[in-house]
């Protein structure tokens, strides 16, 4: 019971990770068709920014909040100098364009920052809390608890602020949105920056346990990426459900089968969804009206 | 046949170029009347493998400059031609055949990674050129070839450190966690061949993947396994800093060993706490100035550094104590062999015993062209977020 209780702890950790990411992936796709490739950048840029602030003799809170909004900043100068400029060109070229932003941004993250591994203090501290037998870190706690602190956040400012609704109204049909007066780029660059302070987020809190790196963004794009796509590309929930899934089945295949095929394992689960259910377990049923 | 009217021109520019080329070395160095000794290196002083070759780079500059400074050698001066490959095994191997069909050195000291030196042994091994590797990968040296030696410690040679310390504490029953990585790999191999030897048996071997960020799933499973009595973990990069940490979350009580691949100041700062009481194989470098007084390397240790640190303001690393040692061994042979002939540059390299480095102490032999045994690592302890030398367990 008690091995249970650690895979599952140790499964959700990195699973809330992932589905962070993974709503990246999904606010980015429904304002604008996009798959940004560069969302695990945002992840680095969050994490090295926290990393080289604090040692430059600022305090956690601040060092953290500049990093974020810094990634705030690539986040509309992506939208701003790559997506808009090729804006009409095929969702493929787009996913192109994040491909290359994603190698430009680890280039020049190699120069501003360096090649080395790097780490930030945990939050409150290394003990870990004993639970049943199993122990947690008190910094899993703190992903946990940023993960559904950042959903529920979402979930209330698409539902419940006008702002939100024109986010969803956007992606629901643009040309629509548009001739009810929403500002469709305005909405599009929102879509960018929010999902670029979600990945940074994501960054400062998994950093005491992934630690960071120039390149450690491409990892989470692929993790990230692969949940997005079992949940349902496009579903907020989807994209939590299929975080935490992935993590888990990570977690559970290393634990009772074995280590060297735990990916293999993960991306399997991930080929037999999607070959009974296409659009993932929560996307939605299109319906091409003619 | 009369050159054609419209070729004479640029034939004579052409002349003009080689004459000033020719023209131009000895016009630049009068101080030297002798020819001078040439010896070659192709290292990666750029690109991915640039921490190893960068260093490596600027040691061999370095003690050249210091040989020159007092004479040369055989009363010739010495000449370091320096290629960077760029961490490209083609560009390397290019390179290597100017070296020696161009440059026409005497000896090589480079090949900063075990790919960049295998494609470069047979132009050397042709040639019949010393060629001192400055690569970990044990391939260069097993089998022996005749006309290359290598300078690094290879894996066999810590996972020999590493067991002949278990086996000095009884313990007999081990688990493993290896990165999948090539340096992980490697060395889980080596290890794996010599273990018989230690009466050793790995009870649970685990691995992870080299951009993991979490190995509790492993590490409970090794936790959970009877009988196990400590844990080995051969990795490079993050991933042995985060199975330390996991390590002390399940609060497993037993003896973490890690590798000479984490032997770096970095490894503590990002294992953190956690690292209190890991123990690995480091060389001497590392540690310099904690060796006995008695020590014979500590001399030799201390002035590499204090003479990098001073010319470069970079601290010292291991790589380019490795760069050390291969320009040493290449000066200490030229001159017992009284000659700058390759052949008998080789013979005396084969020749070299008790030659005090700052990586260990060599004695070569011809069925042995790394001449290293296991008394060149030191057995570390981290205490304290420092290295502290363990006292050997007899």
């Amino acid at each position: 019971m008690s091995e249970f209780l650690q895979l599952a702890f140790s499964g959700l950790t990195v699973g809330a990770i992932y589905a962070l990411i993974a709503l990246g992936f999904t606010l980015i796709y429904n304002a604008s068709d996009v798959i940004n490739f560069a969302q695990g950048d945002f992840v680095m840029i969050g994490g090295m920014g926290t990393v080289f602030l604090m040692a430059a003799g600022l305090a956690l809170p601040v060092a953290a909040l500049i990093a974020v909004v810094a990634a705030v900043l690539v986040g509309l100068l992506l939208h701003r100098l790559a997506i808009e400029p090729a804006r009409g060109a095929s969702p493929v070229t787009l996913i192109m364009i994040t491909i290359g932003a994603s190698i430009f941004i680890k280039g020049v993250s190699q120069i501003i920052f360096d090649k080395q591994f790097h780490s930030l203090p945990a939050f409150s501290g290394d003990t870990p809390i004993p639970v049943g037998g199993a122990t947690i870190l008190p910094q899993s706690l703190w992903v946990m608890g940023t993960a559904l602190a950042l959903v529920v956040a979402l979930y209330l400012f698409l539902e419940h602020t006008l702002v939100g609704k024109a986010v969803l109204a956007t992606a629901a049909n643009r040309l629509a949105a548009k001739l009810v007066g929403i500002n469709v780029a305005l909405v599009l660059a929102l879509a960018f920056g929010l999902s670029a302070a979600m990945g940074a987020l994501a960054g400062v809190v998994a950093t005491p346990i992934t630690l960071t790196r120039y390149d450690i963004g491409t990892l989470f794009t692929l993790k990230g990426f692969a949940a997005a796509m079992l949940g349902g590309m496009g579903n907020p929930l989807g994209a939590v459900v299929g975080g935490l899934l992935i993590g888990l089945i990570e977690t559970f295949a290393a634990g009772y089968l074995s280590s060297t095929y735990k990916d293999a394992v993960a991306f399997l689960m991930i080929l037999v969804v999607l070959l009974f259910m296409p659009r993932g377990l929560f996307g939605s049923r299109t319906v091409e009206r003619v | 046949m009369d050159t054609p009217a419209r070729l004479r021109p640029m034939l004579r520019a052409a002349a003009i170029m080689v004459a000033t080329a020719v023209a131009g070395p000895a016009l630049t160095s009068p101080a030297f009347a002798a020819d001078p000794i040439k010896i070659g290196s192709v290292v990666s002083a750029t690109g991915p493998a640039a921490f190893l070759g960068d260093p490596e780079a600027k040691t061999l500059k370095l003690y050249v400059d210091e040989l020159n400074k007092k004479g040369g050698l055989l009363g010739r001066p010495v000449e370091l031609v320096l290629y960077d490959d760029g961490g490209d095994a083609n560009k390397a191997r290019t390179f290597a055949t100017r070296l020696v069909e161009d440059d026409k050195v005497v000896a090589m000291v480079g090949g900063t990674s075990t790919g960049a030196t295998m494609a470069m042994i047979p132009v050397f091994e042709e040639a019949g050129i010393p060629f001192v590797s400055l690569a970990g990968g044990i391939e260069i040296i097993e089998p022996v070839r005749a006309f290359v030696f290598k300078t690094p410690h290879t894996d066999k040679t810590a996972c020999q450190k590493i067991f002949e310390d278990m086996k000095a504490r009884g313990i007999t029953k081990i688990g493993m966690i290896s990165g999948s990585d090539g340096f992980g790999k490697s060395m889980r191999n080596q290890c794996l061949k010599v273990i018989g030897q230690y009466g050793i048996t790995v009870v649970v071997d685990e691995s992870y993947g080299a951009t993991d960020s979490d190995m509790t799933p492993q590490l409970n499973k090794i936790k959970n396994t009877a009988g196990v009595e400590a844990v080995l973990n051969p990795g490079f990069g993050q991933g042995p800093a985060i199975v330390t940490r996991n390590y002390a979350q399940l609060g497993i009580k037993l003896p973490l060993y890690q590798s000479h691949g984490v032997a770096s100041k970095s490894f503590i700062e990002l294992a953190g706490p956690a690292a209190e009481g890991v123990r690995l194989p480091a060389p001497a470098i590392l540690i310099g100035d904690k060796l006995a007084d008695n020590d014979p390397q500590k001399p030799v240790v201390a002035q590499y550094k204090s003479s990098y640190e001073k010319t470069t303001g970079q601290p010292v690393s291991t790589f380019g104590g490795y760069g050390y040692d291969g320009i040493q061994l290449v000066a200490r042979a030229i001159e017992s062999a009284k000659s700058a002939d390759p052949k008998k540059i080789r013979d005396a390299l084969e020749a070299t015993k008790g030659y005090v480095g700052v990586t260990g102490i060599y004695t070569f032999a011809p069925a042995d062209h790394l001449g290293l045994g296991t008394d060149s690592f030191r057995m570390l302890v981290i205490r304290n977020g420092d290295w502290a030398i363990e006292a050997p367990a007899r």
